[in-house]
């Protein structure tokens, strides 16, 4: 399943990052403590966050991950935006919280990973 | 494989450009065939490494030697130092400003996970002065 999949199958917007829609995914991770998603993010997975700083992209992409996820309609600053879109990692808003989208992604990733 | 040194200059309080020199260093080590697994340890440990001297030193420089059994890296910060080393290897343990915090740095994680990635790790500081780390991962599983 890949990154465009799974944003219409939990209605997410997509926000930036649109030419890394393709990625496959392999699960998520939810933290907003960024030493922790360093240490535990593995590649392909999906970061749910609601830290919105272009930092969360330098992360994604050291880490290879295959898109972030902000909640609760959190939108990434516009350099944020801009380096999504020159990393190629997409980043999509939901209005649901942190319980709710981790929730909703383990329900349809669970058999996937 | 022929040895190799990248050098990157690091601007306290920047953390615009926090990831930069890791990034640099990732592609390096991809481009050189070094095995998945040892890039992300090198990857982690140097990223904690870099972001403490934006969030913490006036300035420092990062010194990255790759030859065919290791990756040795220095990172020299001038900065306010730290006074007591064994308590800021505590996991948990944080000096950062409120608003490093918020940012969802400063967690007190980052030299515990520097350790963890590391195959040798000595820290050594000077208060008032600067921090100077020394980690050195092990290629043994050179592609």
């Amino acid at each position: 399943m890949n990154v465009k999949d799974i944003a219409s199958l939990i209605n997410a917007k997509v926000v930036s990052g649109q030419n890394g829609l393709d990625k496959e995914v392999t699960g998520a991770y939810t933290s907003d403590l960024l030493s922790n998603v360093m240490a535990n993010i593995e590649e392909n997975q999906i970061w749910i966050t609601l830290q919105t700083h272009k930092n969360i992209i330098a992360i994604a992409s050291l880490k290879d991950i295959a898109a972030i996820i902000l909640v609760q309609d959190l939108l990434p600053s516009e350099e944020c935006a801009e380096q999504s879109n020159i990393e190629g990692i997409p980043i999509l808003s939901t209005s649901l919280n942190a319980y709710q989208i981790s929730g909703k992604l383990f329900e349809i990733l669970k058999n996937n990973a | 494989m022929t040895a190799m040194q990248l050098k990157f200059h690091i601007e306290g309080g920047n953390f615009t450009k926090a990831g930069f020199a890791s990034s640099e260093v990732k592609k390096y080590l991809r481009k050189i065939n070094i095995s998945n697994e040892t890039i992300k340890r090198i990857v982690i440990a140097m990223y904690e490494a870099e972001v403490n001297v934006v969030a913490h030193a006036y300035e420092g420089e990062i010194l990255v030697n790759i030859d065919s059994k290791k990756v040795d890296i220095s990172v020299i910060d001038k900065g306010p130092g730290i006074e007591d080393i064994e308590l800021a290897m505590k996991e948990g343990f944080s000096t950062a400003s409120q608003k490093v915090r918020e940012m969802g740095f400063g967690a007190g994680m980052g030299l515990s996970n520097i350790k963890r990635n590391a195959n040798e790790f000595i820290i050594k500081s000077q208060p008032g002065e600067g921090t100077s780390l020394n980690i050195i991962v092990y290629l043994n599983n050179v592609n």
